[in-house]
């Protein structure tokens, strides 16, 4: 988790990721936010993002964009 | 000869007046709709003596948005599009280049627009469109209308840290859209999937050859670009067959490995533009729809749209680039040399264009216009404007004009066009910051922010928000203890990009 809130604060560091859960809904994320996010994810996390998987309701918080990593290695 | 770029619109709304020609998820206007708006937001400004000046159309991203345009154009007048998603600071840079004395609004802008210094009207788009035409007063504003008028002032960054408001008039206009059309095979069955917002000349592309053909266009809503198997999902339930994208919109869809869920079925015409397309990514989209046509477009605001193009005939290596191609009839491109001449073959050359599609230049900024709009350097017989794009450009042994690079220090990120020194004077502009300075990584696509100052790294972030568009917001800020300098005082950008290279070895 620690890693994922470093990407995120390196994109936004005015926005408290810990507790924000609206994060496509009140459009504080938007495409260029997303594209940078699954490279980076991809990189650290070496885990590779598929375009069903890229959806509002995975990406409106940093804990649900996390579990979705979880759930990623799992299958590795 | 056609001399108003609304005569398209009095043809099809007379042929097809019940057809949708604009629409989002929500919403839409036909072409009976848009021809009875347009008249009643033209009548409106005459009856407020608002003739021949701009006003501006601050609205969401929507058909109505259209509407206001064509509206603002009806009654004499010609329109800035200001964007909801622009920061105050920003407006009102525009406002005050423009000197404006009315803003059409929407009720989602109308609070922000309340908050600008502006000393004129602040109207809703939805109260001034119910006004009963008057014909008569319109036919007259027509009557009077000559090709050479202003149609929109679209602005664009500039390097001193203020945007630069890019003048068109309709005989520009329509030049372009006959060419474009006329290349790209328009006609009434396209439909068009929109993914530029309306200031953007990019636009251009759909709002009016909608018009001219009694065409369809659709307005993909904005969050639709960040989900890519959401976004081929509408395309197919809007049947579009027509996109005209930045290449970082294509691009999100085919990295990201959408086409291996949903494919977009209706699709037959697909134009790139705002940046090389990588041909790893074009040949995903190539795989995907092997029947359709790629057309790759190159082109400036200031010379109205784009103004060459390349239509993908050929298999690309993957270290290969694919060409800007050549120039749309009735314009020609010249490639100028650093001696001011015509380059060689293979020689590199600056990318100019002369032709009837020029902008006029820079509103209310003549010192600017004066060093890009100049005269024809191979011609000294009588005067002759060309615009200097600033861009490097090669034909390859093919005859098919290249890009190569930038001569400034102007960039291209995810399909916008930015200046760097117009980042670094908003920062500049902090009072906290002491000096800064941008370097754009171009392999990862990212703006660098190193700056030296008493300034937190967040709140140079969060100032940023309020005066630069969210495009040009640096992807990565730091702070410096020490500023690099050249030897006579200035930034060291080499130093800046030495240090960072290094550091990301390391």
């Amino acid at each position: 988790m620690e890693e994922l809130l470093e990407i995120l604060n390196d994109l936004h560091p005015d926005v408290d990721f810990e507790t924000c859960d609206s994060l496509i809904d009140d459009k504080i994320l938007d495409s260029f936010d997303i594209v940078t996010i699954i490279a980076e994810v991809n990189d650290r996390f070496d885990v590779t993002i598929s375009a069903e998987k890229i959806t509002p309701e995975n990406f409106n918080s940093a804990e649900a964009l996390y579990a979705l990593i979880q759930e990623l290695e799992d299958e590795d | 000869m056609q001399t108003n770029i609304l005569d398209y619109l009095n043809q099809t709304a007379a042929l097809k007046p019940d057809k949708t020609a604009f629409a989002d998820d929500r919403d839409a206007l036909t072409f009976g709709q848009l021809q009875a708006q347009r008249g009643a937001v033209g009548t409106w400004l005459h009856q407020k003596g608002v003739y021949r000046e701009p006003v501006v159309v601050y609205m969401n991203r929507h058909p109505k948005e259209v509407a206001a345009f064509y509206g603002v154009v009806t009654g004499g007048c010609f329109y800035v599009p200001v964007d909801e998603e622009m920061p105050k600071g920003r407006i009102q840079l525009i406002l005050n280049t423009v000197g404006a004395r009315v803003i059409i609004c929407d009720a989602a802008t109308k609070k922000t627009a309340e908050a600008l210094d502006f000393q004129g009207d602040i109207v809703l788009y939805d109260e001034i469109s119910r006004t009963p035409p008057d014909q008569e007063a319109l036919q007259s504003i027509r009557d009077r209308a000559i090709d050479t008028d202003l149609v929109y002032i679209m602005f664009t960054s500039g390097s001193t840290g203020v945007p630069k408001g890019v003048a068109v008039c309709h005989r520009s206009l329509i030049d372009y859209i006959e060419q474009l059309s006329a290349v790209m095979e328009f006609n009434e069955e396209t439909v068009f999937g929109n993914q530029t917002p309306l200031h953007f000349d990019a636009s251009l592309k759909e709002v009016y050859p909608t018009l001219k053909f009694g065409a369809t266009t659709y307005l993909i809503p904005k969050n639709l670009f960040m989900f890519p198997v959401k976004l081929v999902e509408f395309l197919n339930q809007k049947r579009v067959n027509t996109i005209c994208w930045v290449v970082s919109a294509l691009t999100m869809v085919s990295a990201f490995g959408a086409f291996k869920t949903a494919v977009p079925e209706y699709l037959r015409t697909i134009a790139f533009g705002g940046e090389v397309f990588p041909v790893k990514q074009y040949q995903k989209w190539k795989a995907a729809l092997p029947e359709a046509k790629f057309v790759n477009l190159y082109g400036p605001t200031e010379g109205t749209g784009v103004c060459c193009y390349y239509q993908v005939d050929r298999e690309f290596g993957p270290d290969e680039v694919i060409p800007i191609g050549h120039s749309f009839p009735n314009k020609e491109i010249l490639l100028i040399n650093d001696r001011n001449q015509r380059a060689a073959q293979g020689e590199v050359g600056e990318i100019c264009i002369r032709g009837a599609s020029l902008a006029l230049g820079y509103y209310n900024n003549p010192e600017k216009t004066g060093e890009a709009f100049v005269q024809n350097p191979l011609n000294t017989a009588y005067p002759e404007r060309i615009y200097r794009t600033g861009d490097l450009g090669r034909y390859n042994e093919r005859g098919e004009l290249q890009f190569v690079s930038r001569k400034d220090y102007q960039i291209k990120h995810m399909g916008h066009r930015i200046e760097l020194g117009e980042i670094e004077a908003n920062v500049n502009a902090l009072e906290e910051v002491k000096t800064a300075g941008c370097i754009y990584d171009k392999a990862r696509d990212k703006i660098l922010l190193y700056y030296e100052g008493e300034m937190e790294e967040k709140l140079v972030a969060a100032a940023l928000k309020d005066r630069l568009p969210r495009y040009m917001i640096p992807n990565h800020i730091c702070r410096l203890e020490r500023m690099p300098l050249t030897a006579n005082g200035k930034v060291d950008r080499v130093t800046l990009k030495s240090n960072y290279q290094e550091g990301k070895e390391k």
